[in-house]
């Protein structure tokens, strides 16, 4: 019971993180077409600006200014770069944020070198927040899930109860009905594309001081962050709300279990067929799987619904 | 008249310059390191490049090679078999006779193999491989070779060494093992259940984790899992963010084991575990910045001042100041006369003789299991006298292990020229 009950908050606690990081690129993604592969480096730049900050003035200023600084880097980003190359087409566009992702971790490596940097969680923070059966919660894990449903609650908040908000969620399901009712699209890329690098450097500055801030960070996190997104569907945040929860447990959960085919066949009594491949494969446990496991579930969900978990767009 | 003067003087200036410079070209003697320069590892390759430079520069100053002057020429290799194969070309054609290389015993194997092979079928132009840190014991067993000498002890010696110290401690009663996905990671994972077993059969092995390399950031549920099986002690040969992110899982759910380790001392990782790790986490190195050696710390704060990096990698001393000395018995910078003066050398070092074992190329040293704690200027234990990685943490040495203890017999039957 202990083991379940801590493993779930872990899990849920990761998932949180994971939404924050693909709420941004869910909306980028859904409303302008764009495979941003440079949104893992908005997270770490909000990470590296973080540390910046907080070694310097303070950790919730760099909560408050950080995702802010990273924000304006993204609008500048659509506006100079990602506007000129659109006309090009959607291969153009992947192209050039693939680009984008190197270029930012090279300036990452000239400003603040190639070792982890001393991010650290500020100290009222740290330590434990109660105790479960002898397990101590961290305070930080519960700030990060605070964080996360706040933002998720500003932004249901937002696109529900304002009037712009109500005008990017049409452009989310039908952009050129929008555009032809006479709406400054462009405008409106400029800002979601800015609230999503915004909201990035958001999940960067809360994660960079629990996990390492160093220049890998952002491949490490990269890849996940496009699971959650195809698993949700495109154009649902709902849907990434539900798909980074399921991630983030399925990844926490199966690094317990401890099966494997080999180990179930012995279970019945039967003995594996010969073979030296087929004793590694059969001998894989879950639990040295469990990273992999969510993108067999990518990879399922595009051949059995690839419209994702909620999604209302065709991809 | 004037012209064809001017000629025939400089036709007798570059004859007089041929004939000077295969004369000096002869003393220096270039080793090619073929390391990460570039990519997720380069801080680690360069920090190692850095470390064999300060050495030969010193090397050189003393004229310990006898008479012969070493260089060493960086090659990248991204820490990639394929990519190092393609260097190793290069070194090749540039006629480079020696490879020095550490990171990666993936890339290591491949190495090996291909200078064997080169130096099979190319005799005169043999390359000798110097392994500073790829640790898989196969390199000195099955897969041995002569062109082969590794200065850092391997995974299953340091095993060795790491039991017999912990099975000495009555309190340890279950012990969780937590390795990374790949030969090294479960070559440790085998060589600790095997010693666990031989000397502390009542040691109960509660957990063996298996993870992939360099892949999980959050490492809570594998935590959950040690704290489930009821561990004390943890003996991972984890390093670079795989084991900052362990220990400050661990921390954070208020875990309270011991962590045997190969590489808690590894480049960037005690500024990550911070704090947390103070007490808890030991390491087994062939030396740390707090034993008392006079000449190697003397090193250490020059390099310091010089790069502002902390010396970490005592073997690389070893292991130049041991190849200076077989060019000078040798009277030869020839990979196979060097190779053979190198191979059964005894060597004195500040902590003790080393060998350079002629059976299998593994240098035989003493091993040091040292804690981390806080510096003696931040409030520690007077030993830990420097701090690493200016964090105010530093090592304190446990024990010392002889050459003895950790030496291990080998399988390996090569082919010599």
């Amino acid at each position: 019971m202990e083991f379940f009950l801590v493993t779930l908050l872990n899990g849920v606690s990761y998932g949180l993180l994971l939404f924050m990081l693909s709420s941004g690129l869910t909306l980028i993604f859904s409303m302008m077409g764009v495979l941003n592969f440079a949104h893992a480096s908005f997270y770490m730049l909000g990470a590296y600006f973080a540390y910046s900050i907080s070694t310097r003035i303070g950790f919730w200023q760099a909560l408050v200014v950080a995702p802010v600084a990273v924000g304006a880097i993204g609008m500048l980003v659509e506006r100079f770069g990602l506007r000129t190359v659109h006309r090009y087409g959607h291969v153009a566009e992947l192209l050039f944020t693939f680009g984008l992702a190197y270029i930012i971790e090279e300036l990452v490596h000239l400003v603040w070198g190639r070792l982890p940097v001393d991010y650290r969680i500020p100290a009222q923070l740290d330590g434990p927040l109660f105790a479960i059966y002898g397990t101590s919660f961290p305070i930080y894990r519960g700030f990060m899930m605070l964080v996360s449903v706040t933002m998720l609650a500003a932004l249901y908040l937002a696109l529900t109860r304002t009037r712009i908000g109500l005008v990017i969620r049409a452009a989310l399901t039908h952009p050129h009905m929008v555009e032809a009712l006479g709406h400054d699209v462009p405008r409106m890329f400029m800002l979601v594309f800015g609230g999503g690098a915004a909201l990035a450097g958001l999940a960067g500055v809360i994660g960079g001081n629990a996990f390492v801030t160093e220049p890998g960070m952002a491949a490490l996190v990269g890849v996940i962050v496009f699971v959650v997104v195809v698993v949700g569907g495109m154009g649902s945040l709902a849907g990434a709300f539900i798909a980074s929860l399921l991630i983030g447990c399925l990844q926490t959960f199966s690094v317990a279990l401890d099966w494997s085919i080999a180990g179930a066949l012995a279970r019945l009594g039967l003995q594996p067929p010969p073979g030296l491949l087929v004793t590694e494969l059969f001998g894989i446990t879950v639990s040295q799987a469990a990273p992999v496991l969510p993108y067999l579930l990518m990879v399922l969900v595009l051949i059995l619904r690839p419209r994702g978990i909620m999604g209302t767009r065709e991809a | 008249m004037l012209a064809q003067t001017a000629r025939s003087f400089a036709v007798a200036v570059a004859l007089v310059v041929c004939a000077a410079l295969p004369a000096a070209a002869q003393q220096v003697v270039k080793l090619a390191y073929i390391d990460p320069l570039s990519g997720p590892f380069a801080n680690v390759g360069e920090s190692g490049f850095k470390h064999f430079q300060f050495v030969i520069d010193d090397i050189n100053r003393r004229n310990l090679a006898g008479g012969f002057k070493l260089e060493v020429v960086g090659f990248d290799n991204k820490v990639s078999p394929q990519e190092s194969l393609t260097q190793l070309k290069k070194v090749i054609d540039d006629d480079l006779r020696y490879v020095i290389q550490g990171n990666g015993s993936s890339v290591a194997l491949a190495l090996a193999d291909a200078i064997q092979k080169h130096n099979d079928r190319d005799p005169g132009h043999e390359i000798l491989y110097l392994n500073y840190a790829a640790v898989d014991p196969d390199l000195t067993n099955s897969k041995c070779t002569f062109w082969h000498f590794r200065f850092d002890a391997n995974s299953d010696m340091k095993m060795e060494a790491l039991t017999s110290f912990l099975a000495q401690d009555k309190g340890i009663k279950k012990v969780y093992l937590i390795n990374q996905n790949y030969s090294f990671g479960q070559a440790v994972a085998r060589a600790a259940r095997a010693d666990l077993g031989r000397k502390r059969p009542d040691v109960q092995i509660v957990g063996d984790d298996l993870h992939p390399l360099g892949q999980v950031k959050d490492f809570a549920p594998y935590v959950a899992k040690i704290k489930a099986a009821g561990a004390d002690t943890v003996i991972t040969g984890n390093w670079g963010n795989d084991m900052t992110l362990l220990v400050k899982a661990a921390k954070d759910a208020g875990l309270d084991v011991t962590f045997y380790t190969y590489y808690a001392g590894g480049l960037g990782t005690p500024t990550a575990m911070g704090d947390a790790a103070v007490g808890h986490v030991k390491q087994i190195t062939e030396w740390h910045l707090n034993l008392p050696t006079k000449e190697t710390d003397r090193l250490a704060q020059e390099f310091k001042k010089k790069y502002n990096i902390d010396w970490y990698y005592g073997r690389v001393a070893t292991a130049m100041y041991m190849l200076a000395e077989a060019m000078k018995r040798a009277k030869s910078a020839e990979p196979v006369a060097v190779a053979k003066a190198l191979e059964g050398m005894r060597f004195q070092t500040e902590l003790g003789e080393v060998e350079m074992r002629a059976a299998d190329h593994q240098l035989i040293q003493p091993l040091f299991i040292s804690t981390i704690e806080r510096s003696a200027a931040n409030g520690g234990p007077k030993e830990v006298k420097y701090d690493v990685e200016n964090t105010g943490l530093g090592f304190k040495t446990d024990a010392r292990i002889e050459a003895s203890v950790s030496a291990q017999p080998t399988s390996c039957q090569m082919k010599r020229p």
